[in-house]
């Protein structure tokens, strides 16, 4: 029992979290204004917990297992939602749900979690589904937009469409090799052609989950339509949970026929890259220029995945916790503009830094981060990718991938060059910004120039693995 | 003091300025700002020449050794292999502080006056002071990670500066092009110092020039023994980190960003175009130099012959030019193309070593007189307000103080017998005479080339017509801008008299001064030929003021001298320097290098413009995509492993 309570703490953290809102919900309710610091307190104590008391173990059979840097991926989730939580801060207390919408985004984070700690292939697909189908409704939170359900609709029919096939590629494996433990798993070779088949099924849940090309179509869409406090979580948050998974899966689970997966890894995180760009660079709503940024940014982590376990997780972790600081701040100053004005296209950020220069500098400091340039973390997470994946000597890959970050620089420049250089008749007014969300862009921008800057952190990673 | 603090506060004061004015120069010293940015620069100038005295006075047998000042550990990769931020301190490197804090020093005084006035005028001296910070970083870097680092820092800041005017489009545009080009070149870089790291087993300069050079190190055996596409791992590294360097120094054919960066303020070109970013990497070839020449002299080759093209290129456009600024961009190409063939053709230590000291030498005195240039320009401009030669002329007399420092100048590179680039030039000429005649001729030529539109550029804005629009103009600046002049005028003079082969050599060792009258009268002649061209050319104007002034003085005779000698060198200039080989390298440049920039942008735009389509918000057609997807993976997977 107590093993239970230390084992899987993070995850009781967050029931205990969604039975407290529960109630409040049930009972006499509460002034948002009162209940989201109180949220916001709970989140931190549940981040703060992943650093403590933390064991190798494992629960339920071979369900459930952990470890130091399973916990550490957990942790750096909670961060995530703990900032979405300050950068949405106006939007949620407007909200006359607030509740059902943490209650939502945590029982997706529980999925999230179970599903980085899940031993077979029963637990990972019911924590995928878990940290899956929270999120339609978090699209639809927009009640009065049409777009807002229709983003969800089409959420929720990918997700169902991806949803079956993961699972007929699952009875698959369970047919072929009859186990569904991840440990039995490990010793199979996937070398049959129904195998193989299988295999490819089952990657079409990572394609679909991570926004990988040709498996990203329905990201634009529901990125656009959703609040932006969802399009942050998924974005950020969900596309990481699944990187961590996807490497434990790739490397532990079907380590054993890396001649399979590599040069798909290889063709797709290329394709990833190039569609990604490509798009992005045509892009004039902020939340879909993201979304295709964010497709972009994938194909940088299939990089370093296709380089080996031990530098593919540290790199990709590292990226994980550098993209979590740059894109949250970026979504919270879209958020905090949405808001405030309903403006979200590029051409009305023209101008911005004569308004909001607070904003404006903000904003750039993410930019820079996700193009990669130093000195912001943006650039050593890239770094780390590029030198994870130039593990397995391919160097044109790693050539391919340096020239797409080259063009990805250029559309983050030209949302720089909007905001600091372009004249606007009509710019946005200056805004009055929280202080919550104030705190949590200024929180952003100190992980964005620190993380990088603090060797330290990257090696606490390294000693994890 | 203690040492590591006084070399550590070299790069910080600048910083500091730029903490102190981006957060509170607005709000609370606004004019006050450009004087406070100045004192903290004045502070490192002093600090660094300290340094530098100190430096250069404890040799050992006149050798100089290296030393790290300062090393802090940043990311440890393995026992051997670990990221480190440091203070390098050689003789390169304490030159080097020097000539960036003397000449920021320069534009900091000059900005006082220049950008007076400006509604960002905080913002402008704080982005000075980051740049300046940035510099010093670079040059002081022991790790060859470091220098990337403040390279991008470098990029980034200049960026800052170059888009300064951002009301004006043409200001953006350029900056824009001037980071983008620069960064597929540090892409290049970037690689390369992955693979020359990861040859040598570390990233500290010491350690990889030591495991990439001494022949008894198993890290070279195997650098040189691993290939790829025939090509050495170790010659791959060296050349794609000249990439980078020739990117930055914009060599022959990344050089297309230079010309359109002169849309940033004046004083800012002085600082980041004369002799601070455009050296960088001159710098880097002479910082990994042991390398280069010991294993890799293929890249030397390499750097030997885009340092000699873009110098003869640029000096070929520079004569076609119109704008001031731009004369003197692609005289600052064409000068560190001289730079760079001179380490290119130059030997590790001992007599050939030369042309290293010429290039650092070069590298020094350049410094001085084209900031002088530059500053110049910029106080023309200021009086003239345009940036086009045919809107100036006879300006000698309003402007006193700037036409005799600007004539100092043009003097100065264009290697008139005993100031500073006569001296630096010499020593570049006998370095490629003794050991690539090919690339001799080609610099004597350039040589030449470079005293006639120096001085088509001296005349035109000072003699030419005698101006008569701007007598009731205010005078030609305030003090704050006459006094960097002049000091850098004196440096332009007295400069070269430094022995500078005692201090600079590639092997430490000191080199004695190879100053021979001789050797010297060729390209002397050469040059001031040139210059006697552009009198004859450019001194007076040839059009109606001429005539009229020569009916005066006798029809016939001037009509005889124009058509004997000024046809013939109209002839041989406008017809065949400018229209055979002029016009067609700047065609060459302006429609084939940056047509190839622009196809590649324009051939993304219409490759997404196509692929739209498949993007159609239609959720029925994504799960169709979808399937086919992962039937068509799982298909060629399946035949291609059975």
């Amino acid at each position: 029992m107590s093993d239970l309570l230390i084992i899987m703490k993070q995850e009781l953290m967050v029931i205990v979290i969604i039975f407290f809102l529960l109630f409040v919900k049930l009972g006499k309710g509460m002034k948002n204004e009162t209940l989201l610091p109180l949220i916001q307190i709970l989140l931190l104590l549940q981040f703060i917990a992943g650093f403590f008391f933390n064991q190798t173990g494992q629960l339920f059979g071979d369900m459930f297992y952990t470890n130091g840097l399973i916990a550490f991926e957990k942790a750096i989730l909670s961060f995530g939602v703990y900032l979405i939580s300050l950068l949405s801060s106006d939007w949620l207390k407007q909200s006359k749900h607030m509740p059902e919408y943490f209650m939502l985004m945590l029982a997706a984070l529980l999925g999230m979690d179970l599903l980085i700690s899940s031993g077979n292939l029963l637990m990972f697909y019911l924590a995928l589904e878990l940290a899956t189908i929270p999120i339609a409704a978090m699209a639809n939170f927009d009640l009065e937009k049409k777009q807002s359900s229709e983003g969800a609709m089409k959420f929720i029919l990918s997700a169902a469409f991806s949803s079956g096939i993961l699972l007929f590629g699952i009875s698959l494996i369970y047919g072929i090799t009859g186990t569904i433990s991840f440990a039995a798993l490990s010793h199979q070779a996937v070398n049959s052609t129904l195998l193989i088949l299988a295999f490819v099924f089952f990657f079409t849940a990572f394609g679909f989950k991570m926004s990988i090309v040709p498996f990203h179509l329905w990201t634009a869409d529901v990125y656009q339509g959703s609040p932006i406090a969802t399009t942050s979580f998924l974005s950020v948050i969900s596309k990481g949970s699944v990187a961590f998974i996807f490497i434990t899966i790739l490397y532990k689970v079907f380590g054993q026929s890396e001649t399979v997966w590599y040069w798909m890894l290889v063709v797709l995180s290329v394709a990833t890259m190039l569609i990604g760009n490509l798009f992005a660079l045509r892009q004039q709503n902020i939340k879909r220029f993201l979304a295709f940024s964010s497709i972009a940014q994938v194909g940088f982590i299939l990089v370093a995945i296709s380089g080996g376990y031990v530098v593919a997780t540290s790199a990709v972790v590292y990226f994980i916790l550098i993209y979590i600081f740059s894109n949250l701040a970026v979504f919270g100053v879209a958020e905090v503009i949405t808001n405030a004005t309903g403006r979200e296209t590029i051409n009305d950020y023209k101008g911005l830094y004569r308004t909001n220069p607070f904003l404006s500098w903000i904003m750039a400091l993410a930019m820079f981060s996700l193009a990669g340039i130093p000195p912001t973390a943006g650039f050593f997470g890239k770094l780390m990718l590029l030198t994870a994946g130039s593990n397995s000597g391919n160097f044109w890959f790693i050539l391919i991938a340096g020239l797409n970050m080259v063009i990805s620089l250029y559309y983050y420049l030209i949302v720089v060059r909007a905001i600091f250089m372009d004249k606007n008749e009509n710019p946005i007014a200056p805004i009055k910004i929280s202080v919550m969300a104030k705190y949590g862009m200024i929180l952003c921008a100190a992980g964005i120039i620190l993380v990088g800057l603090i060797g330290k952190i990257y090696e606490y990673i390294q000693s994890l693995i | 003091m203690n040492q590591t603090i006084q070399i550590a506060l070299i790069p910080l004061l600048p910083l500091a300025g730029f903490v102190l004015l981006s957060f509170f120069g607005k709000k609370y010293f606004g004019k006050n700002s450009g004087l406070i940015g100045t004192a903290f620069l004045l502070a490192s100038f002093i600090l660094s020449l300290f340094t530098a005295y100190k430096y250069f006075s404890a040799s050992v047998d006149g050798h100089y050794s290296s030393a790290i000042a300062l090393k802090y550990t940043w990311l440890v990769f393995s026992d051997k292999l670990s990221i480190d931020m440091g203070l390098y301190l050689d003789s390169i490197s304490m030159m080097m502080i020097v000539v960036v804090t003397l000449v920021s020093l320069m534009v900091h005084i000059y900005s006082l006056g220049y950008m007076k006035g400006e509604e960002r005028f905080s913002a402008y001296y704080a982005n000075l002071g980051l740049f300046t910070f940035s510099m010093l970083g670079l040059v002081l870097s022991s790790n060859i990670f470091q220098i990337y680092f403040f390279w991008e820092l470098v990029g980034v800041s200049s960026y800052l500066l170059i888009g300064f005017y951002y009301d004006k489009p043409s200001a953006v545009a350029a900056s824009k092009k001037a980071f983008i080009v620069t960064r597929f070149a540090d892409l290049g870089f970037l690689i390369g110092i992955l693979i020359l790291s990861y040859s040598a087993g570390s990233l500290d300069f010491n350690t990889m020039i030591h495991n990439l050079t001494s022949p008894e190190s198993s890290e070279l055996k195997t650098a040189v023994s691993t290939t790829f596409l025939s090509v050495s791992a170790v010659t791959w590294g060296g050349l794609l980190v000249f990439m980078g360097g020739a990117g930055k120094s914009a060599m022959f054919p990344l050089h297309i960003w230079l010309p359109d960066a002169m849309e940033g303020p004046t004083p800012v070109s002085a600082l980041i175009h004369a002799a601070t970013m455009v050296v960088a990497g001159v710098y880097l070839v002479a910082r990994l130099f042991p390398i280069f020449s010991l294993t890799t002299p293929i890249v030397l080759e390499v750097v030997s012959w885009v340092g000699a093209v873009s110098a003869i290129i640029a000096a070929i456009i520079a004569c076609t030019q119109t704008d001031i600024k731009r004369v003197l961009a692609y005289s600052t190409m064409s000068q560190i193309g001289f730079m760079m063939f001179a380490l290119g053709v130059s030997k590790y230590g001992g007599e050939a070593g030369l042309g290293f000291t010429a290039s650092m030498f070069h590298l020094f005195t350049h410094a001085l007189f084209k900031a002088l240039l530059f500053l110049g320009a910029g106080a023309v401009i200021h009086y003239v307000h345009s940036n086009e030669i045919k809107d100036m002329g006879g300006l000698r007399k309003s402007m006193p103080i700037t036409h005799i420092t600007f004539l100092i100048a043009c003097l100065a590179i264009a290697g008139f017998p005993f100031l500073a680039g006569f001296f630096s030039k010499e020593e570049i000429l006998l370095a490629a005479y003794h050991n690539s005649p090919a690339i001799y001729w080609i610099a004597l030529f350039t040589s030449a080339l470079t005293a006639f539109y120096m001085f088509r550029l001296y005349f035109s804005i000072f003699w030419n017509k005698e101006h008569t629009t701007h007598e009731k103009h205010h005078g030609e600046g305030p003090f704050v801008m006459m006094l960097p002049l002049i000091i850098l005028a004196v440096g332009a003079i007295f400069a070269g008299y430094i022995p500078f082969g005692k201090y600079v050599s590639a092997d430490g060792a000191p080199l004695a001064s190879h100053f021979k009258i001789s050797f010297s009268i060729l390209p002397v002649a050469l040059g001031l030929s040139g210059i006697a061209i552009a009198w004859i050319m450019y001194k007076k104007q040839n059009g109606l003021s001429d005539k009229v002034a020569a009916s005066f003085n006798g029809f016939y005779k001037t009509a005889y001298n124009k058509f004997y000698i000024d046809e013939i060198y109209l002839f041989i200039t406008k017809k065949i320097i400018f229209n055979l080989i002029g016009k067609p390298a700047a065609w060459f440049d302006k429609n084939i290098v940056d047509g190839i920039m622009n196809f590649t942008g324009n051939t993304t735009e219409w490759v997404s413009e196509k692929i739209k389509i498949v993007q159609s918000g239609k959720v029925q057609q994504y799960a169709i995509y979808f399937l086919v997807a992962a039937v068509v993976i799982a298909a060629a997977f399946i035949y291609i492993l059975k």
